[in-house]
Parts: C-alpha cells; sequence; structure tokens
C-alpha cells in the first residue's frame, strides 16, 4: 500500500524563519490521520506543501506515490479545504456545484446534490450569507464530491461552535466509511481528533514530535507516579517526555516498547490530551536547544 | 474554467456593455446631424467666404457629448486596469478562494491564462468598440479640428491604440493586484503607474518613435505671429516667433535662425522697435535674410504612429502577463 503522505527532511522557510524542519513522515493509506499542534507550529505549512501549493526549502514530499499535484490527474486526486473554508460570496450554494462539475471530470454531481440537501443548505443561498458552519459544509463538500483518494483539511473546524463541529465530523465520517478515501486533518485542538483520528501527529514548534497509530501512541505512553526521584535514573528504554515534581512525589510521562516492572511506580494510561500536552510542555522547556532525537 | 470566469466577471461586463450601448445611441441620435451639419455650412463655406464663422459654429456643436467622449476615453482604459484588471486576481487573493480554485483538477497556469485572456479580450474588446464610435463620430469634425488627428489630445482618443491601452492597463491591474494581494491598494497603484506609463509616453516617447522631418529653408514671411525682444537668446536679443501653416502637422519645434545658423538673432531692428509700422518691420526683417528650422512629424503618419504605439502597448501587456503567469507558478500560495 502506498503512503498517502511520504516526507524526508522536509523544511520550508519565510524569509529567516522556519515554518516547519526536518520532517520525515511515512502516513498509510486508508486512515484518518490527526495533525495536532498549537497555533503557528506549521500544520498550515505542511498541509500546503503536501497539496502543492507550496514549494519545499528542503527535503522532498511525495503525495500518493507522486509530487504533489500539479497536473490536472494529480489535482482530481487530492481534496483540499483550507484554513476558514474559503468559498466565493458572491456565488449561490447552487453555482459552486456548478463550478465543481465545470472544473473537476470525475465530480460525483448525484452525492453533491444529495449532500447539499440533506445538510439543507438552500441552493440559490449566496455563500457570502451562509453560517461559518455550513460554509464549512459546502467546501467539504466540494472537496468530496471531486472523488478523491486523500482529503486534505486544514483547520476545518476551527471556527464552528460545538454543535456544528460534532455534526461536521460526522458528515466527514459518513463520507469516509462511503468513499474509503485517506483524511489528513488538523487542529490545535486535540480533543476535534480524537474521536476520529486513527493516527496522530504532533507538530510543535516547526518540528514532528512524534507520529504514529492512535493506538499504539496510547500503549507506549505510560504516566507513571511514585517516590521523587531522579528521572535520569530510568532505564535506557524509557523516555522521559515529561516530568513533574512535588516534594515528595514524582510524576513522569514516559514513552517505552517495553513493559514498566519498576513496582516502585503506579503506571495509569494515559489520555490523548495529556500525552499531547506533555510533549508541549516538553518543547517549551527546551526550546533554546534544538531537539533532534524525537523520531522513533 | 471558462464558465467560472463568466460567471464571477459577469457583473463587471454587464456593467460595460450598458454603458457603452449609452453612448451608441447617443452617438446614433447626434452622429448624422452633424455630417448633415458639415456637408451644409462647412463643405460650401469656401463658395460663401464664410469659413472662419462656419467651422467656428460647427465646432462648438454638442459641447457637451463633445468634452464628455473627450473624458471617457481619457478614462476608459484607466477604469478597466482599476475595475476589471485589479480585483481579477487581487480579489481572489483576498478572500482566499484561489486555495478552493487551485484545489479543483486544473491547473494553475490555465486559472489564470483563462481568467487573463477572456478579461484581456473583453477589455480590448470594449475599447475597440468605443474607439469606433469615437472616430466614426468625431470624424466630421476632426476634419475641420484645430490641431489635426496626431494632436496628443486627438491621437489618443482615436483609432486603434485605445486596444493597446486597454491591453496594457487591464494587465498592469492583474499584476498589481498579484503582487499588492490586496484589491484597493493594487486599484490605487494601477491608476498611477498607468497615468504616469502614458503622460510620459505621450510627451516623451511618442515624437520620437518615428524620425521627425527637419526642414530648413529662407524664413516665410507668412508664418511670422510675432516680434519682439527678449526670449532665449538674451534680453536684448531680437525675438521673430512663427506659426508654420502644415495642415495636421504635429509640431516638434519651429526655431528661427540667422543666415549662419545661430539663434541669437542680433539686436532688434529699429523700425520694428514700438509704434513701428507692420510693413516697415517686415521689410526690416526680410533683409536680415533669416532662415526657418521646422521639426514635425506630418499628417500622413498618423496610421504609422497608432500602429507602433499599439504594438508598443501589446508588448508591454505580454510582458506582464507573462511575469503573471511565472509569478503564479512560482510565488503565491
Amino acid at each position: 500500500m502506498t503512503a498517502i503522505i511520504k516526507a524526508s527532511g522536509l523544511g520550508k522557510r519565510y524569509r529567516r524563519r522556519w515554518a516547519l524542519s526536518g520532517c520525515t513522515l511515512d502516513i498509510p493509506a486508508g486512515q484518518v490521520v490527526g495533525l495536532v499542534g498549537p497555533n503557528g507550529a506549521g500544520k498550515t505549512t505542511l498541509l500546503h506543501l503536501a497539496a502543492g501549493l507550496l514549494q519545499p526549502t528542503t527535503g522532498t514530499i511525495e503525495v500518493l506515490g507522486g509530487p504533489p499535484p500539479a497536473t490536472p490527474a494529480q489535482l482530481a486526486r487530492v481534496g483540499f479545504v483550507a484554513q476558514d473554508s474559503p468559498t466565493y460570496s458572491a456565488l449561490s450554494v447552487a453555482d459552486h456545484l456548478r463550478l465543481g462539475a465545470h472544473l473537476n471530470p470525475g465530480w460525483d454531481a448525484a452525492m453533491a446534490s444529495e449532500r447539499i440537501e440533506r445538510l439543507g443548505l438552500e441552493p440559490r443561498q449566496r455563500a457570502g450569507k451562509l453560517s461559518g458552519g455550513e460554509r464549512a459544509q459546502l467546501a467539504l463538500t466540494l472537496a468530496l464530491a471531486k472523488r478523491p483518494e486523500v482529503l486534505l483539511l486544514d483547520e476545518p473546524v476551527a471556527s464552528l461552535d460545538p454543535l456544528a463541529r460534532r455534526e461536521f465530523l460526522q458528515g466527514l465520517m459518513e463520507a469516509v466509511a462511503d468513499q474509503g478515501l485517506s483524511v489528513v486533518l488538523s487542529s490545535h485542538l486535540v480533543a476535534d481528533l480524537e474521536r476520529v483520528c486513527d493516527y496522530l501527529i504532533v507538530l510543535i514548534a516547526s518540528q514532528v514530535q512524534i507520529a504514529g497509530p492512535v493506538e499504539h501512541l496510547l500503549t507506549t505512553h505510560h504516566l507513571l507516579t511514585g517516590p521523587r526521584r531522579d528521572p535520569a535514573r530510568l532505564p535506557e528504554d524509557q523516555h522521559v517526555i515529561s516530568a513533574r515534581h512535588t516534594d515528595r512525589q514524582t510524576t513522569l510521562t514516559v514513552r517505552t516498547e517495553g513493559p514498566i516492572l519498576d513496582p516502585a511506580w503506579v503506571v495509569s494510561p494515559i489520555g490523548l490530551e495529556d500525552l499531547v500536552l506533555a510533549y508541549m510542555s516538553r518543547t517549551a522547556a527546551t526550546k533554546r536547544r534544538p531537539e533532534l532525537e524525537v523520531q522513533r | 474554467m471558462i464558465w467560472l470566469t463568466w460567471r464571477q466577471f459577469r457583473a463587471q461586463t454587464v456593467t460595460a456593455a450598458g454603458l457603452l450601448a449609452v453612448l451608441a445611441i447617443a452617438f446614433a441620435v447626434t452622429g448624422p446631424q452633424l455630417v448633415h451639419l458639415y456637408d451644409t455650412t462647412v463643405a460650401p463655406c469656401h463658395v460663401q467666404h464664410d469659413c472662419p464663422f462656419a467651422v467656428g459654429t460647427f465646432q462648438s456643436q454638442d459641447s457637451f457629448l463633445q468634452d464628455l467622449v473627450r473624458l471617457v476615453m481619457l478614462a476608459a482604459p484607466a477604469l478597466i486596469g482599476i475595475f476589471w484588471g485589479a480585483p481579477l486576481i487581487a480579489h481572489e487573493l483576498e478572500a482566499g478562494t484561489q486555495r478552493l480554485a487551485w484545489m479543483q483538477s486544473v491547473t494553475r497556469f490555465r486559472w489564470l491564462a483563462v481568467k487573463l485572456s477572456l478579461a484581456g479580450l473583453a477589455s480590448m474588446a470594449a475599447a475597440g468598440l468605443l474607439s469606433l464610435m469615437v472616430t466614426w463620430w468625431f470624424s466630421p469634425l476632426d476634419r475641420v479640428g484645430p490641431g489635426g488627428r496626431l494632436d496628443p489630445g486627438v491621437f489618443s482618443d482615436r483609432g486603434i491604440v485605445p486596444v493597446g491601452y486597454a491591453a496594457f492597463a487591464l494587465a498592469l491591474g492583474v499584476t498589481a493586484g498579484l503582487l499588492i494581494h490586496r484589491t484597493v491598494p493594487a486599484m490605487v497603484v494601477t491608476l498611477a503607474v498607468f497615468a504616469a506609463v502614458e503622460t510620459v509616453f505621450a510627451l516623451r516617447v511618442r515624437f520620437h518613435l518615428i524620425p521627425p522631418v527637419r526642414l530648413e529653408s529662407a524664413l516665410n514671411m507668412h508664418w511670422v505671429t510675432e516680434t519682439g525682444t527678449g526670449g532665449p537668446a538674451g534680453r536684448g536679443s531680437f525675438l521673430v516667433g512663427i506659426t508654420p501653416n502644415l495642415p495636421g502637422a504635429w509640431l516638434g519645434s519651429a526655431k528661427v535662425t540667422t543666415a549662419a545658423g545661430s539663434t541669437a538673432l542680433g539686436r532688434t531692428p529699429s523700425a520694428c522697435g514700438q509704434a513701428s509700422s507692420y510693413n516697415a518691420c517686415t521689410a526690416a526683417i526680410s533683409r536680415m535674410h533669416l532662415r526657418q528650422v521646422l521639426v514635425y512629424q506630418p499628417a500622413s503618419r498618423f496610421w504609422a504612429f497608432q500602429w507602433y504605439e499599439t504594438a508598443i502597448y501589446f508588448a508591454l501587456a505580454l510582458v506582464l502577463a507573462g511575469f503573471c503567469v511565472w509569478w503564479v507558478r512560482r510565488r503565491v500560495s
């Protein structure tokens, strides 16, 4: 199975600032991939590189086994919805569907109009008069109806209220199940991704901190609580992601492939949100020296 | 892509078509009257020996429409650049909709090429139609007009140059929008740059597109319109001003020199002092054996100038369009 996105040493510099650097990824197909990280971490840059909207400064990126889309045939295989779901505000909903039909050879008109109807969107309504949630749904419909193999969504739910968020993600999951496509969606909130993702990429301070199937991440990260001690004295295969100490107690977030045998620790499973927060706090603590050993 | 471009461009196109239609109706109503008036008053005026009066009356005919048309012709290319060119890309970049358009199964090159060529063709068609109507309507007035068709105020409103201006203004607006990413500032820049280019071209470049005719001969006393003291050759120097009668020509310079070729004509003859008679002064000037040096573009070169200038503006438009293509493929996201 080919990778949907395969990056090696990928970097992008704007003037003097690196928005993304040393990014190496191999995301298998058939997954819903969450790309999570704080604002300004480089999520948009990574998605734009994958969509072919940006050229990398260093390294390479492959999408569906080829270069990022540039020809009509490649563009037809990749769907992309940019941040804030841009639509033509002067054009009606029906105009947007006509636009999609005119510009995409693989356009699924039946699916598009069925989706619009199910969402309760008035075809004659101008896109500029739609609510944020309706606009996001319209943009998603456009991207889905071209029948892509991979769908890239940049912060699709950031501007939506909680109910619209849930409806949007639900609609997305139904479409994924129907069409069997791969999805990469970014968010700065883990909670948005937790319910829908099979695979997670944590991107912080322009670098990929960790990437892997959610299940694997949850089974290899542990929360250890025990009497106060120095984290440096842990076994070789246990990598400390974050450490918190009180006078008598130490709490560690640890990544390891093996079991935790030390009886002094109380081992508890970690939630996805805490896992991401652990990486974020580590990056904040070590901001001044570049972190290079994070890749698994 | 053609459908989308048309859908986005529809309002502007309909507006422009409406304005053109209004002007066409005004021309259709008044144009035949102008021709009739010319045939009945100006054409036979030699027989009745009242040409200055007949021409004067004729020239003031429909003066409001004349002024309006001059204004329209001055503004039309700039308006095309501002309202068609500048928003064409800037509006998309401002709203982020290029990220929607570029992720359809259409390359960016095609997206830009279709937009540019449709808007370009529409601009050139509108300008061409406008110029055709104006050239037709003004043709009787141009026959008596004070300066001829090479006059800078007339030349740019007739023939095919408005088509070149329109193409250039559109490409300029698109380029400004592409570089600035914002519609309103792009409009301002388009207006400023277009006005500057057009002005500099008309005042400094056009006259030299074809080497002008240089005519040196003995001073034609019928052309002398002014005598006095002072002028560029010095405060005490004799000054003779001439107005050459070269119908329809575009005069670059008309100098009066001595037989040796100097523009310093020496002291003013006493016959030409204050309270002198016209005939005595004329006779005194004749005795000085002055010469005249004329540099001008004859009226027959009207179409040569039209073609050269249109070609240059087209070339500028193509360079800008090429730059836009390069920029969209390389730089913008």
